[in-house]
């Protein structure tokens, strides 16, 4: 393992990032990067994604979304047909008919992304041709961008992140004599973001901008002077996209729990040069209000043991905030993909006899998962209702994809999320 | 290229996954990436099954497809039969597994399985959901039918009953229904496929004197087989609605010689007496829209129309395989069939109908909460709580009671229908409340209130568009208001109708009126 040249913070006693990892390959239960279409369609508000794909992806997407069904979505699928295929009809004219039906019937969208899934990228379909072609056509009007969500390439959250990354390349550019700026990176929902934006305000960083914003035209500058802090872990290309426009990024852990929340707002406030008598009195009472609400839920969750699945690549760090808030012990955590230099800080403050996995060989987890009796397990919609049968307490991860989990304010909703699958199990008496 | 916002159906291997965890001991392994497991929660989750379905994934990645993917699938087959022992096993490809041509089929013979291994081939890019459950059923059936041993000399009359899945709406409690009815006939049921039948129960499909196919999108192949190749009879009615189900028995009774006259005789539904009992003389041409699958779409087009004394407006299908069929029933009431799987042209139509209920699958559902029109669901696809805790066929006698039930719930009741027209201006009676038995108020008109502001203009507009030249003037404005908003639309689009004909530059109080003489039923 290579990260030693990084020069990583470890901790002495805590444990380490140079950490064995499990590493699996067999049946990955997790959903492909499509996925990350359902917040970022309602994120972005004058954005639409267009599929470029098969029936299938067209029903993940349905399936994955049945709850939000009522408004028309701003995302849709481009099934791809056997006269497509068999080469009787043109795939990139076919497109952009599809594209102008589409733009002509929702003109208020004012950036379209080409995304592509598996059967595009078997059939090499180049979405990225398609975009600039596209992208002549309807400019100024619709800016057309292309990224892949497929599932032979992206798990679940790699989606956003193959999408923001395939932003930041038409980010406008900050002049070199621009003040130093702060780039938050990654999607959070609209109540989040506006308390870290008070937050930042407050502690003096007043150049902050938001990555993705919540209108096309309102796309944060970057350049050599932004510091980026990623909100979420999941983001391994944007970081690179962004570092490749000179962009800085600020080492960081992720801002969940009280103490996870400090210490992410510190990775900025000392990159910002904040005195450290500010940033105490600045988080002093969101934090203590944070730490009394996980509190409230310590007795109920301490000592359980925890068991995750690899889902959102959010595992580590949850598993680090329910260890370190709530006295939980994590017996596995399993993530799709470990990058461990965008999770070194939080690989550090995990115990040393937590096993780390990587990939998924869900039979034999399964069995791993049976003989270490968890208390709770986390996983995926497919896994939790059989998993409940079997007695196991779970909890769905996809519902932490989809909650505002994030910052101070959200540190006991959070921890309450994982305390009711408990408590309904100790309530219910049929 | 077609694009598509909500789909009916899905991919054709969900519907082998259908066929797949519907029986006990028959295993899936399936070629396909990672992402193509989300159908798991379909089973796991919307219809709450206990177990994970029988499928093992191959989840090939990017880089595997430089190298070999076929060894990918192998282990797979061969991990799969060893971890779950099943007594057979299907093989195929999703769509990503169809483009990269490993030949599952080809590669599980040279693995000499100790179990027989069913080959699929499953075109994801031309079929469906239903085409590939129905396939499916029919390769097992023919596999492992002949397999089995001939029937012994056997005294009473049975059939099997054939077509229900899991993921089937409705399929669990129709199984009950029906059983239970061929019994009441002296009829006994030798198999039930594929839902909850083991493999060595197909082996016995050939015992049965006939067939009884309950969702022909499924088993309309698989029996039509079956009668070639053991001269095993089929059924050819479904039985939903009472007329249906009397039907049926007939059917039965002549396939037998059984005499069905003293259970024809105390068929034992309450909706016809409901139906015509004075309370349901308000349902009378109720305009209902119907849509869905064909099998459904086709029976509560009966029910509708000659149990519930409602007047079909408009139905149609998303089964092309079956649109003939749809075609001659919405013929029979005198309306077009519309076949489609383009959700937008059903909501185009509906909107053009305005009909006063619209019965339909889980995005009319969504559909006519936003125009504000009830809805019942009466077709797959469904969501979760389309599958009842209660007992609640759609078939047989019971079924019959159901659907009555079905129907008239999401409606004003009689009483309250005339109130709501007399009493407009009564400030609880205000648009966005609906039947008062609804407490969700959720069937009030949404304009507006649609995904935090984004509202759907369509709705509105396509009034104003064709009456650009007509004009209303405020007294006739104020008077259609007093119109219950649930036929608003329909008085609104006549009156402009009626006005054009004559060539009127200007709605009056008058117009209003007349038009409403003009249109009266
Ligand atoms: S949100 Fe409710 S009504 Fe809509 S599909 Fe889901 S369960 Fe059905
Ligand atoms: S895994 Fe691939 S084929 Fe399946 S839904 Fe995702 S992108 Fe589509």
């Amino acid at each position: 393992m290579s990260v030693a040249s990084e020069k990583l913070m470890v901790s002495a006693g805590q444990g380490c990032v140079d950490r064995p990892v499990l590493k699996q390959r067999g049946q990955q239960e997790v959903f492909c990067g499509l996925t990350g279409i359902m917040w970022l369609h309602r994120k972005i508000q004058d954005a639409f994604f267009l599929i470029v794909g098969s029936r299938t992806c067209a029903h993940l997407m349905q399936s994955a979304a049945g709850v939000m069904i009522f408004a028309e979505p701003r995302f849709g699928t481009a099934i791809m047909e056997e006269r497509d295929l068999a080469g009787l009809a043109d795939m990139n004219e076919e497109l952009d008919t599809v594209v102008d039906r589409l733009l002509e019937r929702r003109p208020e969208i004012r950036l379209l992304f080409l995304v592509g899934s598996c059967p595009s990228e078997v059939i090499k379909l180049d979405l990225s041709r398609a975009a600039q072609r596209l992208s002549q056509r309807h400019s100024p009007q619709v800016r057309i961008l292309n990224y892949s969500g497929s599932g032979i390439e992206t798990t679940f959250t790699q989606g956003e992140d193959a999408c923001l990354a395939s932003l930041v390349p038409s980010l406008p550019s900050e002049p070199d004599n621009a003040p130093k700026s702060l780039l938050v990176v990654g999607a959070l929902a609209d109540v989040v973001e506006d308390q870290f934006a008070r937050l930042f305000e407050q502690l003096g960083i007043t150049h902050t901008r938001f990555l993705p914003a919540r209108l096309a035209d309102d796309m944060p500058p970057v350049g050599a002077n932004t510091h980026f802090l990623l909100a979420q872990p999941f983001l391994t290309d944007t970081a690179r996209a962004l570092e490749a426009r000179g962009a800085r990024y600020i080492q960081s852990g992720f801002p969940l729990g009280a103490e996870g929340t400090t210490e992410w707002l510190r990775a900025a406030a000392s990159c910002f040069g904040v005195p450290d008598a500010k940033f105490e009195e600045v988080v002093s009472a969101p934090r203590t209000r944070a730490r009394r609400a996980v509190q409230q839920y310590e007795e109920r969750l301490s000592a359980k043991k925890l068991f995750f699945f690899p889902d959102s690549q959010l595992e580590i760090p949850l598993a680090r905030f329910l260890g370190q808030e709530l006295g939980m012990q994590t017996l596995e955590v399993g993530t799709p993909y470990l990058n461990k230099r965008l999770m070194a800080a939080e690989l550090s403050q995990l115990p040393d006899d937590v096993v780390v996995s990587e990939g998924q060989d869900v039979d034999k987890q399964l069995d791993r998962c049976r003989d270490a009796q968890p208390d709770i397990v986390v996983c995926g919609l497919g896994l939790a209702n059989p998993l409940e049968v079997e007695g196991i307490t779970t909890k769905w991860s996809i519902e932490l994809v989809f909650t505002p989990i994030q910052g101070f304010e959200q540190a006991g909703d959070l921890a309450e999320l994982f305390a009711r699958p408990l408590n309904r199990r100790t309530r219910l008496e049929v | 290229m077609q694009l598509t916002l909500w789909t009916y159906e899905g991919p054709p291997h969900v519907g082998a996954m259908r066929i797949a965890t519907a029986m006990t001991d028959l295993h899936y392994v399936l070629h396909a990436p990672q992402g193509d497991t989300y159908a798991d929660l379909l089973f796991t989750m919307i219809e709450r099954r206990k177990k994970r379905p029988p499928v093992t994934y191959t989840t090939f990645q990017a880089r595997d497809l430089g190298a070999d993917t076929s060894q990918l699938f192998m282990d797979a087959a061969r991990d799969a039969q060893e971890r779950f022992n099943p007594a057979a096993m299907i093989v195929g490809a999703s769509c990503t597994g169809e483009l990269i041509q490993d030949d599952p089929g080809g590669l599980s013979k040279t693995l000499g399985l100790p179990v027989p291994v069913i080959p699929l081939e499953l075109p994801s890019y031309s079929k469906k959901e239903n085409w590939g459950a129905s396939e499916t059923f029919y390769q097992i059936v023919r596999h492992l039918a002949p397999l089995g041993p001939e029937a012994s000399e056997r005294t009473d009359i049975s059939c099997n009953i054939l077509g229900p899945t899991a993921l089937g709406f409705r399929h669990r409690d129709d199984v009950t229904e029906i059983k239970r009815l061929l019994e009441s006939l002296g009829i006994s049921v030798n198999v039930v496929a594929p839902l909850d039948a083991s493999v060595h129960d197909l082996l016995r499909l050939r015992h049965a004197e006939f067939n009884v196919v309950l969702y022909p999108e499924i088993a309309a192949t698989a029996a039509a087989w079956l009668k070639r190749t053991f001269r095993q009879p089929f059924t050819t009615i479904v039985p939903i609605g009472v007329g249906a189900t009397r039907d049926f028995i007939r059917e039965i009774a002549e396939i037998t010689g059984r005499d069905a006259d003293t259970l024809l005789e105390q068929s034992e539904s309450r909706l016809p007496w409901y139906s015509r009992s004075i309370d349901s003389t308000y349902l009378t041409n109720k305009r209902v829209f119907l849509f869905g699958d064909a099998t459904h779409v086709i029976a509560l087009a009966r029910v509708a129309e000659k149990e519930m004394g409602f007047k079909v407006v408009g139905m149609g299908t998303y089964t092309r395989e079956r649109a003939r069929d749809v075609r001659d029933a919405a013929e029979s009431y005198g309306v077009e069939a519309l076949i489609t799987d383009d959700y937008l042209e059903v909501e185009r139509l509906v909107q053009e109908l305005q009909p006063e209920m619209v019965l339909g699958t889980q995005m009319e559902r969504h559909m006519a909460k936003r125009l504000g029109i009830p809805c019942a669901v009466i077709s797959a696809p469904v969501h979760v709580q389309d599958y009842p805790a209660r007992y609640s066929p759609l078939m047989g006698f019971e079924g019959a009671n159901v659907l009555f039930d079905t129907l008239v719930h999401p409606l004003t009741m009689g009483l309250e229908e005339h109130l709501l027209q007399m009493f407009r201006d009564d400030f609880e009676f205000n648009d966005a409340a609906g039947p008062s038995h609804l407490s969700h108020g959720g069937h009030g008109p949404v304009k507006g209130q649609v995904d935090g502001g984004e509202a759907e203009p369509e709705q509105a507009q396509s009034f104003e568009n064709n009456s650009n030249s007509i004009v209303w003037l405020d007294e006739a404005e104020r008077e259609l208001k007093k119109v219950p908003f649930f036929v608003r639309g329909k008085a609104r689009r006549n009156t402009e109708k009626f006005a054009a004909e004559l060539g009127l530059a200007e709605i009056s109080m008058e117009t209003l009126y007349e038009a409403k003489s003009h249109f009266s039923r």
